[in-house]
């Protein structure tokens, strides 16, 4: 996926201006940034849900606007919001929509054996017959993600998956993330608030700052003390844990 | 199982209801004077009772239905095609009918009807997504009042121009006037029912949201749209024959998703089959009560319907704190101080 001078305006003002990187297949990428960055507007651009109004994003041979939505969504997934579903569905039932893109009313045994995947993968199995209202946060995110799975996209993308979790389920999400990319081989894209779930999960890190590319690269070439202090316009200190940088604010 | 049980239970009840709706009314009608081929009875029983029973189940399940796809849509429990506009909407569409074409036959009212009632519920949807209101209430208050606004402006109009008495028949619905050839616009429920059943996932999905929706390739626009349209429709259909009936859209769907859930391929029978139930019933309490005279349908469901739907309101109230609770118990997680307080409550 390659995104290429990528603009949008909202009102007069630009949001996003002429950003462009290319998104290594295979790996983990988070977006990271301040409040109005932009980071959250690429996002939704690069996955369709937000039109742009410039530049492009090449997916697998030609923009992402003129792909069918229905031969896309086989390709790419996005999860935004993922705690708000206020509907009595059961977790099997949320899943077996991950399937619609391919079967739409008639599900198959194949897509049965998919869906049964999906769930066992995420350790829903107890709960699978439980509707959604009646489990905790981080049940319906891994019910979110088994959806996601279900929904067999070589490209996932994640806008603030951590939102709302505390540290026990946002790290298992994050855990989770790294498994995607790992164990399914998917490209996984994030967008991040917290820096070091991005520096220790993360294998390259997109920082925006005023709707611009601030730096790409690794976790190492981006997160140091100077791109971080540039960025955030804090002061930043950034200590060695297992090898991967951990950066202190104050 | 159970809830399939259920289901069973239901369609028993359908047919018990019906048999005895067919043989309930002023003139006495027995089972054994139709074997015997009493010919003045078999007309009573086919240009009277017959259509009666048909239009009593075609309401019921289509309001029901129409209900269903409204609250699934909107994502709220209590928008209805009376909470929607939708029934008011079609009312103004009869009034224009009677005043632009007095000629007009029960088909070209239908037209009017449904044009009416597609728009209206158009522009209510349209206005509650664009206002985005943070609290449910507010969405069916809002389409109340907008229902109210249009009903207002119907009533204006009749009375200027001396319709009042003609659009009565609208505004309370009632069976009393269903006979053989000019109900038959009611059947339209029967197509339309079974088009909401075929893209009952496609709701379910766009009630999920805008975001939910194009994640999965579903053009939410085309198939909010599409299927508000049917939901108008429907009560259209109903509207132009029966007149209003309320509530029927607001609680029977409520029931059935407390305990079926709310995907709409596994309730969408149940919902119909228990409409059913709901009005049937309604209206043999109408027929039986003041006997021989007969109370108006809207009349026995606007009493049953608002008992039920206190109950159903306190009901919620109980099972939310339940919820809250269960949120707290099941997890660690961002315990915010509502939730703590709860748990102390409990």
């Amino acid at each position: 996926m390659q995104i290429q001078d990528l603009t949008k305006q909202y009102d007069g003002k630009t949001v996003v201006d002429g950003v462009s990187f290319s998104i290594p297949k295979g790996k983990v990428i988070s977006l990271i940034g301040p409040n109005g960055a932009g980071k959250s507007t690429v996002m939704g651009m690069i996955s369709r849900l937000i039109a742009h109004d410039d530049g492009l994003v090449h997916f697998q041979g030609k923009d992402i606007s003129k792909w069918k939505s229905k031969e896309l969504s086989k390709r790419l997934a996005i999860l935004t919001q993922t705690n708000q579903i206020q509907m009595k569905l059961t977790v099997r039932e949320l899943v077996t929509f991950g399937r619609f893109p391919y079967s739409g009313n008639r599900i198959t045994p194949e897509d049965a054996a998919v869906i049964d995947r999906a769930i066992a993968y995420m350790e829903l199995d107890e709960l699978q017959d439980r509707f959604l209202d009646e489990l905790s946060g981080g049940q319906r995110q891994r019910a979110m993600i088994a959806m996601v799975i279900a929904q067999d996209t070589e490209y996932v993308l994640l806008d603030e998956p951590t939102n709302n979790l505390d540290i026990y389920h946002a790290t298992n999400m994050m855990k989770i993330v790294r498994r995607l990319c790992d164990e399914l081989g998917k490209t996984v894209i994030l967008v991040l608030h917290e820096i070091n779930y991005a520096a220790f999960y993360s294998d390259y890190i997109c920082a925006f700052k005023d709707g611009k590319i601030a730096k790409f690269g690794t976790v190492e070439q981006v997160i140091t003390k100077e791109n971080l202090s540039e960025i955030y316009q804090v002061d930043f200190e950034i200590l060695n844990i297992k090898g991967k940088p951990l950066s202190i604010y104050y | 199982m159970q809830s399939k049980r259920f289901t069973l239970l239901l369609v028993l009840a359908v047919v018990v209801l019906s048999v005895a709706s067919l043989f309930i009314g002023v003139i006495d009608l027995k089972p054994s004077e139709l074997w015997s081929g009493n010919l003045e009875m078999w007309q009573i029983f086919i240009v009277s009772r017959l259509p009666r029973l048909l239009a009593i189940l075609c309401t019921g399940v289509g309001m029901s239905v129409a209900g269903l796809i409204m609250q699934q849509l909107c994502s709220n429990k209590f928008v209805s095609p009376t909470t929607g506009a939708t029934i008011s909407s079609a009312q103004f569409g009869i009034l224009l009918a009677l005043l632009f074409m007095p000629a007009s036959t029960l088909w070209s009212r239908a037209i009017f009807a449904f044009g009416a009632a597609i728009l209206g519920t158009w522009i209510f949807v349209w206005f509650i997504q664009r206002i985005q209101f943070k609290d449910v209430v507010m969405v069916p208050l809002v389409g109340i009042m907008f229902g109210n606004v249009i009903g207002g402006v119907t009533s204006y109009l009749a009375y200027k121009h001396e319709m009042t008495q003609a659009l009565s028949s609208w505004l309370v619905g009632h069976f009393s006037l269903v006979l053989k050839g000019r109900y038959e616009i009611v059947w339209l429920t029967v197509p339309l029912v079974v088009l909401a059943f075929v893209f009952a996932n496609h709701f379910n999905i766009v009630g999920l949201g805008k975001d939910f929706s194009k994640n999965l390739g579903v053009p939410y626009n085309f198939v909010l749209f599409m299927g508000l349209t049917i939901a108008a429709m429907i009560t259209a259909s109903i509207v132009v024959v029966v007149g209003s009936i309320s509530y029927i859209g607001l609680i029977v769907p409520n029931i059935v998703a407390m305990y079926k859930g709310d995907k709409i391929r596994g309730t969408l029978v149940d919902t119909a089959l228990f409409g059913a139930v709901f009005v049937l019933a309604c209206d043999m309490i109408g027929r039986v009560a003041i006997f021989p005279y007969e109370l108006p349908i809207e009349l026995i469901v606007g009493i049953v319907g608002s008992v039920i739907f206190v109950g159903l309101l306190f009901y919620r109230l109980k099972y939310g704190r339940k919820a809250i609770r269960l949120g707290h118990a099941g997890t660690s997680c961002c315990a915010s101080m509502p939730r703590e307080k709860g748990g102390e409550m409990v």
